[in-house]
């Protein structure tokens, strides 16, 4: 991620320069094929978590590790909402899909090797994304909202139907492995985890920006502004929407998958309507239409709360006030964000970042 | 020579593969955590951490219980704190939402760097990081749930019990009700998770015969009519119900709307009169009834208890914590049962800190709990042993009575949570006075 800005900064500092036609290192970047400059990206943000987790303490390494499923998570939900404009409220329950399949893979068949698991989860999830796409696929608006929303409030509850096999209400909890013993002394094991979950993030996040960079990506475009006329066009409605339920399903689980394995636990709890709320107002408050948003979003979704509870602190308030300070101060940021940059946290950036250029 | 080597790099380096790439699910025990460090404890302070809900679904009531602790600490802290130490209780909010216990509890551990933890609440969540706290070397105290997994000294050596577990709990009311209406039919009324089948498992032992319908309800849906009606339908004369306090008071407006009288008899969890007051009140009102008698409603409830509540008005213990809660804690609402709960997990920590040295280190404080008689407020006493983890072992059976003290229908009795039998408990209960800190 780092990288990725400083990589647009350069070249922000070098457009007044350049007057002649040049190409600038910006330029060039943007002229790489997205099949090379997006697991360049990718390699650039893994490298950065690296360095920022190894001067992290074992918390701030489960808070960069949340903030990577958060991010998978909502990334998907951009896929469906921001470029193909359907809404779904019932994401969670995607996630939980994903994190149920982790620990019951890690439970049952312990030899596996994670990233089979992982592998697992996704075509899963992507089989659950096929049903549900598939069953609400003429559904939009308002109806695909309630249906997925049913979804959410529905399946958590399978696991109190076979308590044997999900733990009933109070989950499933489990251990994972570690940094592997070669690796000792050299990183820690929370390390591993964080790195092992933004590695599976940043390879989602690849393929859903080749995806909404390429032809799919274009179509689900064509198809949220205007559906008549892309049926017009030729794109094939039906399909496009249902493949971007499903791409979008299968990077839920996928999250899912990672919070169970970074926290060694998947309970039903964890999976109420209030995560795909939060997911929604997480991808709004980071800004619809780009995969930043995104990433703001998650790092909104983890820290807010942290930020909030270190203010109720500092300020010594009555425990009533204090214990519901943070969620207020999400509420409070949301709110105004929306007001004053329609865009979220993404939009913000891009027109301060427009405010600097001009007042050179 | 040259044709050894090849075979040899090549077997090491599928060595190194295979362990690289080995199972997600394959891990390895680690060795055992040092127990003679004192982190979070200073010239002058001890640091002690909690998890409790105190947003979400399952804070309205469970909030105080760190009100309470709260409370108590304070009091200590002015008379002169804990060996000249001043206890610093941190409580973090995780809505009781395990992912969310994991991320606090590592907070606690890591960055707050809490000597110990003290009553982290509820069993989905506290289940979750009973391992972390264990492999840390934590001390994890007097957790806040009736699990039966908190009392497993082999394989969680630092995690002990609070509450009576729920299955010792329901023999007792089992062999009460067994003994005292040998004719009464009988149905259970439990939440579908380990309350619910724990409480099932004691309470078959005693009225399996008398047993004429099991119903179960999910937390997450308030309403009870076809698990209450399916009651009425059977005939039950008794209804056991191992809920907690919104479940006992819906079960109660249920019964009550539909002409139904049985006898309630209700465990601890969900048994806390002024609490179920006022649930009473609030979900009638909400149903458009504003003068519900919930006094008289509950009047005649069957309950057992294991530490005095808050009606007893004339019990030592209850006094000072009266006294307590009047001059330190925080907010306007009233003393309830669960006020008291957190209360006695504080003057117990309290008192295993106290014994356990002029410089306490992890090890002298598991030490001073395994060798301490931790009953102090509590009327049955209390297994907190090196080979038994279980908390209070047993309860009292009483019955609340509509503006009075609640009256003991059977004293307390102890058990265990297999098929044991079920004795008289023997307790030498310490007055507040006999407990150390609190000498003006």
């Amino acid at each position: 991620m780092v990288s990725l800005s400083d990589h647009e900064s350069t070249s922000r500092d070098k457009q007044p320069e350049s007057t002649a036609p040049a190409p600038t290192v910006g330029d060039r970047w943007r002229a790489l094929p997205a099949l090379v400059r997006f697991p360049l990206a990718a390699l650039a943000a893994f490298a950065a978590i690296l360095a920022l987790t190894s001067v992290t303490g074992p918390t701030g390494d489960l808070r960069i590790g949340s903030v990577g499923y958060y991010m998978l998570a909502i990334a998907g939900l951009q896929l469906l909402i921001g470029y193909s404009g359907q809404i779904s409220l019932g994401h969670g329950a995607f996630m939980f899909i994903g994190a149920y399949t982790m620990a019951l893979l890690v439970l049952n068949q312990p030899a596996l090797p994670l990233w089979l698991n992982m592998i697992i989860t996704v075509v899963l999830s992507c089989t659950a994304g096929v049903l549900v796409g598939a069953a609400t696929a003429r559904l939009h608006g308002p109806y695909l909202a309630g249906a997925t929303l049913a979804l959410a409030v529905g399946l958590p509850a399978l696991t109190v139907r076979y308590p044997e096999l999900l733990g009933g209400s109070n989950g499933l909890a489990f251990s994972t492995r570690g940094a592997p013993a070669s690796l000792a002394g050299v990183i820690t094991n929370t390390q591993w985890q964080a790195a092992a979950v933004w590695g599976t993030t940043l390879i989602g996040l690849v393929v859903l920006a080749t995806i909404s960079a390429g032809r799919l990506g274009r179509r689900m475009r064509a198809l949220r502004d205007d559906e008549a006329a892309a049926g017009l066009a030729g794109i094939p409605v039906g399909r496009t929407k249902v493949i971007a339920f499903v791409i979008s399903a299968g990077a839920g689980g996928l999250a899912g998958a990672c919070q169970a394995y970074l926290l060694g636990t998947a309970t039903p709890s964890s999976f109420t309507v209030t995560l795909s709320l939060s997911l929604l107002a997480a991808l709004v408050l980071g800004g619809l239409g780009s995969m930043w948003g995104a990433f703001f979003g998650a790092v909104a979704l983890v820290y807010v709360e942290v930020w909030g509870e270190e203010l109720a602190h500092a300020l010594a308030l009555d425990s009533n006030v204090a214990n519901n300070l943070p969620i207020v101060f999400f509420g409070v940021l949301l709110i105004l964000v929306i007001l004053v940059w329609p865009r979220g946290l993404h939009g913000m950036a891009s027109s301060l970042a427009d405010l600097v250029r001009r007042g050179r | 020579m040259r044709s050894r080597i090849a075979p040899a790099a090549a077997l090491m380096a599928a060595a190194l593969l295979a362990t690289s790439c080995g199972g997600a699910g394959e891990t390895q025990e680690g060795a055992a955590a040092d127990l003679d460090v004192a982190p979070g404890v200073t010239e002058d302070s001890i640091k002690i951490g909690s998890h409790q809900p105190l947003t979400g679904p399952a804070a309205p009531g469970y909030v105080h219980i760190s009100t309470g602790a709260a409370a108590v600490f304070d009091y200590i802290n002015d008379n002169g704190g804990i060996n000249g130490r001043q206890i610093d209780y941190v409580v973090k909010d995780d809505a009781y939402d395990p992912a969310r216990t994991i991320e606090v509890t590592r907070e606690l551990v890591h960055d707050e760097e809490i000597f110990a933890m003290l009553g982290g609440l509820g069993t989905p969540t506290h289940s979750k990081v009973v391992d972390f706290l264990n492999d840390e070397g934590v001390p994890d105290l007097f957790v806040s749930s009736g699990a039966l997994m908190w009392n497993q000294p082999d394989k969680n050596p630092l995690t002990y019990g609070f509450q009576v577990d729920y299955t010792k709990e329901a023999k007792i009311q089992g062999q009460y009700i067994a003994e005292n209406m040998p004719d009464a039919k009988v149905g259970y009324l439990h939440q579908n998770d380990d309350v619910g089948t724990d409480s099932e498992n004691g309470l078959e032992q005693y009225v399996a015969e008398q047993r004429v319908a099991v119903e179960s309800y999910d937390s997450g849906n308030t309403d009870v009519g076809p698990q209450v009606s399916a009651l009425k339908e059977a005939d039950a004369d008794v209804v056991v119900c191992s809920c907690i306090p919104a479940f006992s008071a819906l079960a109660m407006l249920e019964a009550a709307s539909i002409g139904y009288e049985p006898q309630f008899v209700v465990s601890t969890i969900g048994a806390d009169s002024a609490t179920l007051q006022g649930l009473l009140s609030e979900f009638a009102a909400e149903a458009g009834q504003d003068d519900l008698p919930a006094e008289q409603m509950l009047d005649g409830m069957i309950y057992t208890g294991y530490f005095p509540s808050v009606t007893m008005q004339n019990d030592p213990w209850v006094q000072l914590f009266s006294q307590i809660y009047e001059d330190h804690a925080e907010g306007d609402s009233p003393m309830t049962n669960t006020t008291i709960y957190g209360m006695v997990q504080a003057t117990l920590m309290g008192k295993a800190l106290m014994e356990a040295g002029d410089d306490p280190t992890r090890q002298s404080l598991i030490d001073a709990v395994h060798e301490q008689d931790l009953t102090g407020p509590g009327l049955v006493p209390f297994a907190s042993g090196e080979d038994d983890h279980g908390g209070y072992s047993g309860a009292q059976v009483l019955q609340y009575r509509a503006g009075k003290e609640p009256e003991v229908l059977q004293d307390a009795q102890v058990t265990d949570n297999a098929g044991g039998e079920i004795t008289e408990a023997e307790v030498d209960r310490p007055g507040p006075d006999e407990f150390g800190f609190h000498d003006e």
